[in-house]
């Protein structure tokens, strides 16, 4: 049984205007995705910004409200359960934010923020609390004297370490990652990479990981899903979606990611006009009536595409 | 190559902490040439943002000093006087900003802010200057110029705002255009657009460019030398080709094995030790990237490094490139990436 598996998901903001601010239109900003995540595997979900990733990924870990869909969790409807139930499928999934300068609360110590889930969800006494945050913070590569300390007295490696901490402290199943590095420079990018993955190994853990950076998803992803508009429009495993793309818009995307040869930088820019004007003349072939992709239609047993 | 543009000869740019100077870019010497694209690469706070604000002059001037000579058109730049200066600047020289959210101003029109650079620099008609400025929307690519021209930044999109951005700066036909991460804030498929944007207007233009990034992949695709910065100085300096081919020092080898992009199937990334240290803690002497590659032993260092010429136009500081190789090469196995 996969550990998560999202069914036909769509969130919907209403638009309000006009008498009364009564609801005139939606903003479907996630409209109709579904896929899958086995456990200990790494599901990448990639896009331009307005695309939906990151309203999916906070509906997963039910920060958004789900309006209609399913979001099965080891089973169970997490957009359905209430109270107790709820909890006990919540703790297991956790999130790591993008920006560690707004995602850590300024005026507390790193060993409240990172005890905070222990205290929504454990009874233990202080003595146990420091000892549990202690150790955490020694796993993350950090001074175990540092839970005394505030975050503005960490860089911003060692602030997306303790975001990771936080989020490690209920060994949780699935971690939901909203663009973890792109805050931070190359070098520290490769730091927290490097470390994802082995606490990844260590912990039994499944990502699903969200960013824009096409380099970052092929280097740490099993399969990834790739969106426009609040639809997926090619999803399959990393290697067929950079080797093989077939959608426009995949081709797209993966033609714009820097060439790193010098050399051959003018056959790319050549390349990307010709994907550009394409992309251009080709549109309605590709996208239905509302410049919308159409459903996936599987090519092979992991790769599927939208097609009309 | 065509005749230098600008010349910058041992600039040093201290800022005041607590009452004391401490410099952020230190001594450094670069030249830009008509018609190249000059890329200074390096992490954040290694001194790249403010040696593209010393040469246009926007440090306050209160707490920054200034050293050495920014030559352009026959004149110090650090020397003139704000006037001066101000007849220079959004004429000959153009500054593209990172984030075009914030660099324009919200409560103009497209065409106002167009139009204002032409307005303190060229002597044109007002009929002249909107046509000079439909021109130049209708350059950086934008289709439905006439509508755009009176539109408001909040109704354009980021690559929008960014195409208004470069043709701000490109009003006044600039012989130098300073552009300090100018595809960071956008998208990958709008960076894309951008790029390939400048390097056409370039072709056209054949001003000369200093490009800031910290991005090795837009130093790829858009520059033709390379000055690799680490904690104030350049620690190298040569063609785009051979900074990718054939890196020499540590900072840019480490630099470059950190992308994921670069890395083989299945390798793990680079991580470089340490952190780019604090202006005040920074250690003046020796050299500087030492502390972050400790198992190279301090007899491989140079006592004041300087940069060694290794072949026509590659330059390297320090003497510890000749025998460098990463700690996991040596030992065999995995670097403990969090120490």
């Amino acid at each position: 049984m996969s550990l998560l598996k999202v069914n036909d998901l769509k969130v919907h903001f209403p638009i309000r205007g006009g008498f009364l601010q009564r609801v005139v239109d939606q903003v479907r900003a996630t409209d109709g995705i579904s896929f899958e995540i086995q456990p200990g595997e790494t599901y990448g979900l990639v896009g331009e910004s307005g695309c939906g990733k990151t309203t999916t990924g906070r509906a997963v870990i039910g920060l958004n409200h789900v309006t209609s869909g399913e979001i099965l969790f080891e089973g169970k409807d997490l957009a359905k359960l209430r109270g107790k139930e709820k909890r006990l499928h919540t703790r297991d999934i956790q999130m790591i934010f993008q920006d560690p300068y707004s995602s850590l609360n300024v005026r507390k110590r790193v060993l409240d923020i990172v005890a905070e889930p222990l205290r929504n969800f454990e009874r233990m006494s202080p003595d146990e609390e420091r000892k549990k945050v202690q150790a955490l913070i020694e796993r993350v590569g950090l001074n175990p004297e540092a839970i005394y300390r505030y975050p503005h007295q960490f860089s911003g490696g060692q602030r997306q370490r303790i975001g990771i901490a936080r989020a490690l402290t209920l060994n949780p199943k699935l971690i939901v990652a909203d663009e973890p590095v792109s805050a931070l420079d190359v070098s520290v990018q490769a730091q927290v990479l490097n470390f994802m993955q082995d606490i990844q190994k260590e912990f039994n853990l499944s990502y699903l990981f969200i960013s824009h950076d096409l380099g970052v998803i092929q280097h740490l992803c099993d399969r990834m899903g790739i969106m426009y508009r609040g639809r997926l429009v090619e999803e399959g495993t990393a290697e067929e979606i950079y080797t093989n793309p077939q959608h426009l818009y995949t081709k797209r995307l993966i033609s714009a990611i820097p060439e790193m040869d010098p050399t051959l930088r003018l056959e790319k820019t050549h390349l990307r006009q010709a994907i550009n004007d394409e992309y251009r003349t080709g549109y309605d072939e590709n996208f239905d009536e509302n410049g919308r992709p159409f459903d996936l239609k599987k090519i092979t047993e992991t790769h599927s595409v939208s097609r009309p | 190559m065509g005749k230098t543009v600008l010349e910058i000869e041992n600039l040093r740019t201290s800022f005041n902490i607590k009452g004391e100077y401490y410099a952020a870019v230190d001594d450094v010497s670069l030249n830009i040439h008509e018609n190249e694209v000059l890329a200074v690469v390096g992490e954040s706070g290694c001194g790249k943002s403010a040696l593209a604000l010393s040469i246009i002059g926007l440090h306050d001037l209160k707490n920054t000093k200034l050293e050495g000579q920014v030559n352009f058109k026959g004149e110090n730049l650090l020397n003139l006087s704000r006037a001066r200066l101000n007849k220079i600047r959004g004429k000959d020289l153009g500054m593209i900003f990172q984030d075009p959210m914030t660099a324009l101003n919200p409560l103009a029109t497209i065409g106002a802010q167009i139009e204002e650079p032409m307005k303190y620099h060229m002597k044109l008609s007002s009929a002249d200057m909107k046509k000079r400025t439909l021109e130049m929307l209708r350059r950086v690519g934008i289709k439905n110029e006439t509508r755009i021209y009176s539109q408001y930044p909040h109704e354009l999109s980021g690559g929008m705002r960014q195409r208004v951005v470069i043709a701000i700066a490109l009003a006044c036909d600039p012989v130098l255009l300073l552009a300090d991460e100018p595809t960071t804030a956008l998208d990958v498929t709008i960076q894309a657009q951008i790029m390939d944007l400048m390097k056409e207007l370039q072709a056209q233009m054949k001003s000369g460019i200093l490009l800031i990034t910290h991005d090795l992949g837009v130093v790829a695709e858009m520059a033709d030398r390379v000055a690799v910065m680490y904690a104030g100085q350049v620690v190298e300096l040569a063609e785009v080709t051979d900074i990718f081919a054939n890196p020499q020092h540590p900072y840019t080898r480490s630099l470059l094995s950190s992308i994921p992009s670069n890395l083989p199937e299945g390798g793990r990334l680079h991580v470089i030790q340490g952190i780019v240290p604090a202006l005040q803690n920074l250690e003046r002497t020796g050299c500087r990237f030492a502390p972050r590659i400790p198992w190279i032993q301090p007899d491989e260092h140079e006592q004041n490094p300087s940069l060694h010429e290794v072949k026509p136009g590659h330059f390297v500081r320090c003497t510890c490139y000749k025998n460098f190789h990463f700690e996991e090469e040596e030992s065999g196995e995995e670097a403990n990436v969090l120490t």
